[in-house]
């Protein structure tokens, strides 16, 4: 039965349409996770070298000491980002398998997840460099597995909390406030904490104790399932209450408010958008690492364009580069309703523009750190309304991924939502403006850069007739491909 | 008013659509029957330039579809739930459709108080959103919505299939009182041959992308159908 079950998540894994990306993408991408693999075994390596040299005592003490952020960092990381494995059961709940058997399946599965896998690159490495360095093997290997139990029960904890959100904002309530009182020398958690992981090293026998809790939450997590696997139980999708809402406000503006009225709702309704939006209100404080001198290589003037451009574009990067993709799942009747491309394409960006213009009303809190500090926000604003704005939907018509409005846990970390394709088109939106900024500021004087930048955005805000013409046109072009793209559901 | 000539659709070597000549009057209720694969939904989905067809072009009203987008707003459409926003509530659907053609919410709240008996009071007022509603209530909802701002071609397809008998029934009325308009053109395509003859006053058969049968609606015209369908007639 296994053997069934494994075939299929082999075939839904190598067939699905994200994969299917050209051959020298798919080598970038295999260089980059290389990349991040050897930065975190370097990381697991020098962890006990770095904390060594640094003086706090024992490594492998002060690994203990702060072991419970680390489990519950994870904890959270799980629950904003891992995927639940319910979604692929449907299909299998009439045939003739035993519940017992998908279930076991289902959350076996998750035990090769990413989110575990990846903790080995901090505990192996780590384990090995304590048994070089002589510490008795006994007490680190039933240390590791001590260890190795606990991650694996926050996976099945996740399980379960998941189901329950009564459950989780509470935790994470009360641990933050655990963090801020030790931070501030209150109340150390970490006290009571960390002699029960020294005691996996100190006494190995103990290591039993956290695989009788792995045993426990397997336990829960299986017969949670078992019992809630009903459609309009466990696998039922959450139905929100639905709300007429008018905006007439926007009626003023013809068809373009129509479309931004679209928007809003688009926005406010699903989850995916929201957390976009967010994460683009986050870009607002981007600036703060540049402007405060908290990191001295980004004292130079040049990083300040940079900055100015993250702070003003925060939307314009996060929600505008997949343009055409937020209306994916309704693209066919966008296409054939009585709607001119160049309405739709000009409605976006107005939207663009009306959120730049926003973030940077925002970002009035930057002339605290001075006036050339809010002038770069300012200039990176301007670039972004007369440049990057065409360029966002320029590259858009090449990104063909559809979008899941629903489902919140892929906005980071699939490969779906954040592919190199979409990486490597913000290139010429931020090396372009430095570049210019470069030349001025090197042959005119600093001024002179800022003025430069912002003179080549006007330029491009005057040519807007003409940009909208070819970007329309690629659009036209690429319509047929990225109809048949939006097909094929991920 | 639509007019398709050497229209034909290839995807690698297999022809899914081979249509020579084909002619649609304005005003006529179009049948399209067909078993899976005949090529129906293709065909409506080169008449709203969904797709690119491998040779030949549609013209719709003398408007070249591929090449120009003057078509679009005296056409309509429900193929399938992508053409429903799924995080709008039909209400806002129905004004956003409405003001995309013009149509005042006045007047979209008249055209669909003429619809109370078709949505069965499970539509309007629910508090649910387009993707919480059942398949057949969001079918209703996207089939309304073409009728929003008189167009002048109306394409359907599928438009039976998911609903309940007694919707069936209604729809049947609805669209005949549509096909009645002299100035309407509708294009239904369905499966179910005794729903297509009540409605259509011109039924054509797909086979495997070509047009094997065209006739006119006439008492016989089921039987003939049955008979082809059940493979007794060459």
């Amino acid at each position: 039965m296994f053997k069934h079950f494994i075939r299929l998540q082999w075939k839904a894994f190598f067939r699905s349409a994200s994969f299917k990306t050209e051959i020298w993408f798919k080598i970038l991408m295999a260089i980059g996770a290389l990349y991040f693999i050897l930065v975190f075994l370097s990381l697991g390596v020098g962890a006990y070298f770095i904390i060594e040299k640094s003086g706090l005592g024992d490594p492998l003490r002060v690994v203990n000491q702060f072991l419970i952020y680390y489990l519950v960092a994870d904890l959270y990381m799980r629950y904003m980002l891992q995927k639940m494995p319910v979604l692929n059961i449907r299909p299998l709940l009439y045939l003739p398998v035993s519940k017992a058997s998908v279930v076991r399946f289902s959350l076996g599965k998750t035990v090769l997840s990413f989110f575990n896998i990846s903790h080995a690159f901090f505990f192996v490495p780590f384990s090995v460099v304590l048994l070089i360095k002589g510490y008795p093997a006994a007490s680190v290997i039933s240390w590791h597995l001590a260890c190795l139990a606990l991650i694996f029960t926050n996976n099945f904890l996740n399980i379960l909390i998941n189901n329950v959100d009564r459950i989780f904002y509470p935790l994470i309530a009360v641990l933050a406030l655990l963090g801020i009182a030790q931070y501030y020398g209150w109340f150390d958690v970490t006290a009571y904490t960390a002699p029960v992981f020294d005691l996996f090293y100190d006494q190995p026998w103990t290591a039993v104790l956290p695989w009788l809790l792995l045993g426990a939450a397997m336990w829960g997590a299986f017969s949670y399932f078992k019992k809630h696997m009903y459609l309009d139980a466990g696998l039922a999708t959450k139905k929100s209450v639905g709300k007429t809402e008018d905006y007439t406000w926007l009626n003023r503006f013809g068809n373009l408010g129509t479309f931004l009225k679209n928007d809003i709702k688009l926005i406010k309704r699903n989850k995916r958008s929201k957390t976009t939006v967010l994460m683009s209100v986050l870009f607002i404080f981007y600036g703060l690492l540049f402007f405060t001198g908290g990191l001295e290589v980004y004292e130079s003037p040049v990083w300040r364009i940079f900055a100015g451009i993250f702070v003003s574009g925060g939307f314009l990067f996060s929600f505008g580069q997949y343009v055409p993709s937020w209306d994916s799942s309704y693209y066919p009747l966008m296409m054939s309703q009585n709607i001119q491309y160049r309405e739709y394409l000009s409605s976006k960006w107005w939207l663009i523009v009306i959120a730049t213009g926003i973030s940077t009303v925002l970002a009035a809190f930057y002339l605290y750190f001075g006036w050339e500090a809010y002038l770069a926000v300012l200039v990176g604003a301007v670039y972004n309304i007369g440049i990057n704005s065409y360029l966002v939907l320029w590259g858009g018509a090449y990104i063909k991924t559809p979008i899941d409005l629903t489902s919140n846990k892929k906005a980071f970390g699939d490969k779906q939502a954040f592919n190199v394709k979409t990486l490597l088109l913000t290139i010429p939106k931020l090396l372009l403006p430095l570049l210019v900024y470069w030349l001025g500021a090197f042959f005119l004087g600093d001024t002179a850069g800022f003025i430069l930048v912002a003179l080549v955005g006007v330029l491009g805000f005057a040519f807007k007739e003409r940009v909208f013409r070819m970007i329309e046109k690629i659009y036209k072009k690429e319509k047929y491909k990225t109809l048949l793209a939006y097909k094929q559901k991920a | 008013m639509i007019h398709a000539e050497n229209l034909t659709k290839k995807y690698g070597s297999q022809t899914v659509l081979d249509i020579e000549s084909l002619e649609i009057p304005k005003g006529q209720s179009f049948g399209l029957v067909g078993n899976n694969g005949a090529g129906k939904t293709t065909l409506f989905s080169l008449l709203l330039d969904l797709i690119e067809p491998t040779t030949g072009s549609i013209t719709s009203n003398g408007v070249p579809v591929r090449n120009s987008e003057a078509w679009k707003p005296f056409t309509s459409a429900f193929i399938d739930e992508t053409f429903l926003i799924g995080y709008l509530t039909p209400e806002e659907y129905f004004y956003f459709i409405g003001e995309l053609r013009g149509q005042s919410r006045a007047d979209v709240d008249a055209l669909l108080s003429g619809f109370t008996d078709f949505f069965h009071g499970e539509i309007l007022g629910q508090k649910k959103y387009l993707r919480d509603l059942s398949k057949g209530n969001q079918k209703k909802v996207g089939i309304v919505a073409t009728f929003i701002g008189s167009p002048e071609v109306v394409i359907l397809d599928e438009p039976f299939a998911n609903l309940d008998p007694t919707t069936q029934i209604r729809l049947k009325k609805i669209i005949r009182e549509l096909a009645a308009q002299r100035e309407v053109t509708v294009l239904v395509s369905s499966h179910d041959l005794i729903h297509v003859t009540e409605v259509c006053q011109r039924i054509v058969v797909l086979e495997k992308g070509k047009i094997v049968r065209d006739i006119e609606t006439t008492p016989e015209t089921l039987q003939e159908l049955e008979l082809f369908f059940a493979g007794e007639t060459p």
